[in-house]
């Protein structure tokens, strides 16, 4: 017997190959395409957010300025100082009575039309307030500093004044509760369902519903935040605790999903050696069971909380989507997160806010990240393969 | 096992944070209209910035959702004040006093017009409020009858106006904008046609006017009007639909067209000459008043000259504020916290 190569059969096949792997690059490219893109467009908006404008100026407390912080100013130029500045001014005077009568030439924030003319954006400067930053820019009495308020001031509806620092701690705050609340539950939960329960249709239709949970639009576990933890319970609206708990729900399916798997990876030769030394199934999984799947368990808990991070659908409802300038002091005060904060910005009239806006998607991103190298890290450090 | 799960986890949260949860409030809770929002939370800041109370938290939940969790009781657990771009619903205020919010203050701020806006760059345009209509409803009448919405260029509904697609970038059916335009411009056609649209309640929804095409000239944008103006910037023959405060904001590129002849400015809209335009309040439950910190600090910053004046902080950002007789009225009666009565929304 011999074999006939049929040359117009291989020439198809070799053809058909690659035409397959021409549409996997296809596929590979243009994902890479989109995510350049992306990149490009929200490095490009968020660069501007990064400076800000500033101006010198003689702030004279006199005792109009007592009233109104504007009068402290040149008429002119009161105009172009942010109102973040001058309203302070009163209370400052009252604190402190030495101040009365002096005169103190100092850098205070500008205005967010100066800061967007400075930066050559759309503003609503009238002519003759360009004339007079021009004018102060080429006495070098205005300058693009380093937007340090971004990073420490928190919302606010005057775009030069607004800073995600507020919107960062309540995200901290909220994540903390869901992993105090979700990783204990949802270990105790996988290692129930994995080690201990028996396989009948009750640990069936349970281990469907977890999957099923896993899979069902974040904004119901807002719905049943508010019913349950809001409404039932007393929680106080738009707190972390009410957040993080709500969450807590959200993450929990993934968690107990991801502790299983890695539970299952262990070879049953582990547990059967442990067993026959003479250790109770309790032990074999404190001492040995545990301790191997911690890795699985902790990359799987930080992709679930990474998710958490970045949600805002059920926060939403639970009221975290609010105005809250103020960072919170504990887990029942008011508090609001990171994309929450995204959300309020993108939507406000003000333009000057849309740089702002692509800067703290930029965090967030960086944060989201930072937590999924981690994970990957976490996974291939220390990872054992059987 | 799941539900047992949530049980745990509440029974955990009640142990945990229980004790603390009951206490008095330390700052003002304000819910309501997305439209509100923005000059709610700046007075909101200036409270915060220039006193020692804290800021009152402003959640933007829609004045129909606000309304919802401001008539839910007079607890400390219900908000204390509530933002709406329209006057509370005669419904709404008796289920307010069915649920023991008895007292209740009505304050009118000032107006916010709707425009039609298109690009910049475009030739001035003008229609009629009945030809807006008529490039929005879904039925029109044509010869005596209703019918699906047959057009499809401006100068088909008049010979006047140009060739030129109709187009809308709206917002979507749960938006208050959406609801504002739909009672003023449909809701007045309607009116006019009422021997073809059916008897109209005055507040009522009768699907026959409410409704907007869904043939693809109307399209839904979401409730971000900054979409909205975007897409105009790159679409030439569309036209969207949204607040005035985005309107000024974007003045130089986008520009509104004029309807019966008015364009919106801040005296045509506070007039009452430019016919699409909405009055925005805020609503203060009084049983809360003496038990929240700010609360009444508040309200008095919001109805001062400086805020809702004619050269008030709130106009920078787009409020239009209230003739002056109108407003001195509104700051006496609000800060005497007059009552507000059933009476006075029925007409």
């Amino acid at each position: 017997m011999s074999f006939t190569i049929d040359k117009k059969v291989m020439k198809r096949r070799a053809r058909r190959d690659m035409r397959f792997k021409m549409y996997s690059y296809t596929a590979i490219f243009m994902a890479g395409a989109f995510l350049v893109f992306f990149f490009a467009d929200i490095i490009g908006t968020a660069a501007s957010a990064f400076k800000q404008a500033e101006l010198r100026v003689a702030v004279n407390y006199n005792e109009d300025a007592k009233e109104m912080g504007e009068y402290a100013l040149d008429e002119d130029l009161s105009y172009l100082v942010s109102r973040g500045f001058t309203r302070l001014i009163p209370g400052k005077m009252r604190e402190n009575r030495a101040l009365i009568g002096t005169t103190i030439e100092k850098w205070v924030l500008a205005d967010a039309e100066v800061d967007q003319y400075l930066k050559s954006k759309p503003n609503r400067l009238k002519k003759g307030e360009r004339t007079l930053v021009d004018g102060l820019k080429a006495e070098g009495n205005a300058r693009l500093a380093f937007n340090i308020g971004f990073f420490e001031n928190g919302d606010s509806k005057l775009p030069e004044m607004a800073g995600i620092w507020a919107a960062a701690v309540g995200s901290m705050y909220v994540l903390m509760i869901t992993l105090i609340f979700s990783f204990p539950l949802g270990v105790a939960t996988a290692i129930y369902l994995e080690e201990f329960a028996p396989d009948n249709w009750l640990m069936q239709a349970i281990e469907v519903n977890i999957n099923n949970l896993a899979a069902i639009p974040s904004i119901l576990f807002g719905l049943l935040g508010l019913s349950i933890f809001i409404n039932f319970l007393g929680v106080p609206r738009s707190s972390a605790l009410a957040g993080g708990l709500t969450l807590s729900l959200m993450t929990l399916p993934v968690i107990i999903i991801s502790t299983r798997a890695a539970i299952l990876a262990i070879p049953d030769s582990i547990r059967e050696g442990a067993l026959a030394l003479g250790a109770t199934r309790w032990q074999v999984v404190i001492t040995n069971v545990l301790p191997l799947s911690l890795p699985g368990i902790l990359t799987g808990t930080i992709i679930g909380l990474a998710r958490a991070i970045g949600e805002t659908a059920p926060l939403m409802i639970i009221g975290m989507m609010a105005y809250i300038p103020e960072a919170p002091d504990g887990f029942t005060s008011a508090a609001t997160v990171l994309p929450a904060q995204i959300y309020t910005w993108s939507s406000d009239s003000l333009r000057a806010f849309t740089e702002r806006t692509s800067a703290a998607i930029l965090v967030l991103l960086g944060v989201m990240l930072l937590m999924n190298g981690v994970a990957i890290f976490m996974r291939n450090k220390y990872e054992v393969k059987w | 096992m799941s539900k047992f799960m949530k049980l745990l986890v509440v029974a955990l949260a009640i142990t945990a944070f229980g004790a603390g949860m009951a206490q008095a409030r330390e700052q003002v809770k304000i819910v309501g209209s997305s439209t509100v929002y923005p000059f709610s939370s700046y007075v909101a800041e200036e409270l915060g910035a220039t006193t020692k109370f804290k800021s009152p938290v402003v959640e933007s939940t829609g004045s129909g959702g606000g309304h919802k969790l401001f008539l839910s009781g007079d607890g400390l657990n219900t908000p204390d004040i509530t933002n709406s771009s329209r006057r509370m619903k005669v419904s709404e205020f008796e289920k307010n006093s069915a649920n023991g919010n008895t007292e209740i203050t009505e304050a009118l701020i000032g107006y916010d017009g709707i425009a039609v806006a298109q690009n910049g760059g475009n030739d001035d345009f003008a229609i009629t409020k009945d030809e807006l209509a008529m490039a929005v409803a879904a039925m029109v009448p044509v010869g005596g009858r209703l019918v699906k919405n047959p057009y499809m260029t401006w100068n088909q509904i008049n010979p006047k106006l140009p060739n030129r697609k109709i187009l809308f970038y709206g917002p979507p059916t749960s938006s208050g904008t959406r609801d504002a335009f739909g009672e003023m411009v449909l809701g007045k056609f309607a009116k006019k046609h009422k021997d073809l649209y059916g008897p109209v309640s005055p507040k009522g929804k009768a699907k026959k006017y409410v409704s907007v095409r869904q043939d693809g000239v109307y399209v839904p944008s979401g409730e971000n009007d900054n979409l909205i103006v975007q897409k105009l910037t790159k679409d030439k023959n569309a036209f969207g639909i949204f607040g005035y405060s985005f309107l000024e904001e974007n003045s130089d590129r986008i520009k509104a067209a004029k309807i019966d002849g008015v364009a919106p400015k801040p005296d045509t809209i506070a007039g009452g000459d430019y016919p699409i335009s909405r009055s925005l309040y805020f609503y203060i439950k009084k049983s809360h008043m003496d038990k929240v910190p700010g609360m009444k600090e508040y309200v008095e910053l919001f109805m001062s000259e400086r805020m809702i004046g004619p050269r008030g902080l709130l106009k920078r950002i787009g409020l239009v504020p209230l003739a002056t007789e109108l407003r001195k009225q509104m700051q006496k009666d609000v800060l005497s916290y007059k009552n507000l009565r059933l009476e006075d929304l029925k007409h």
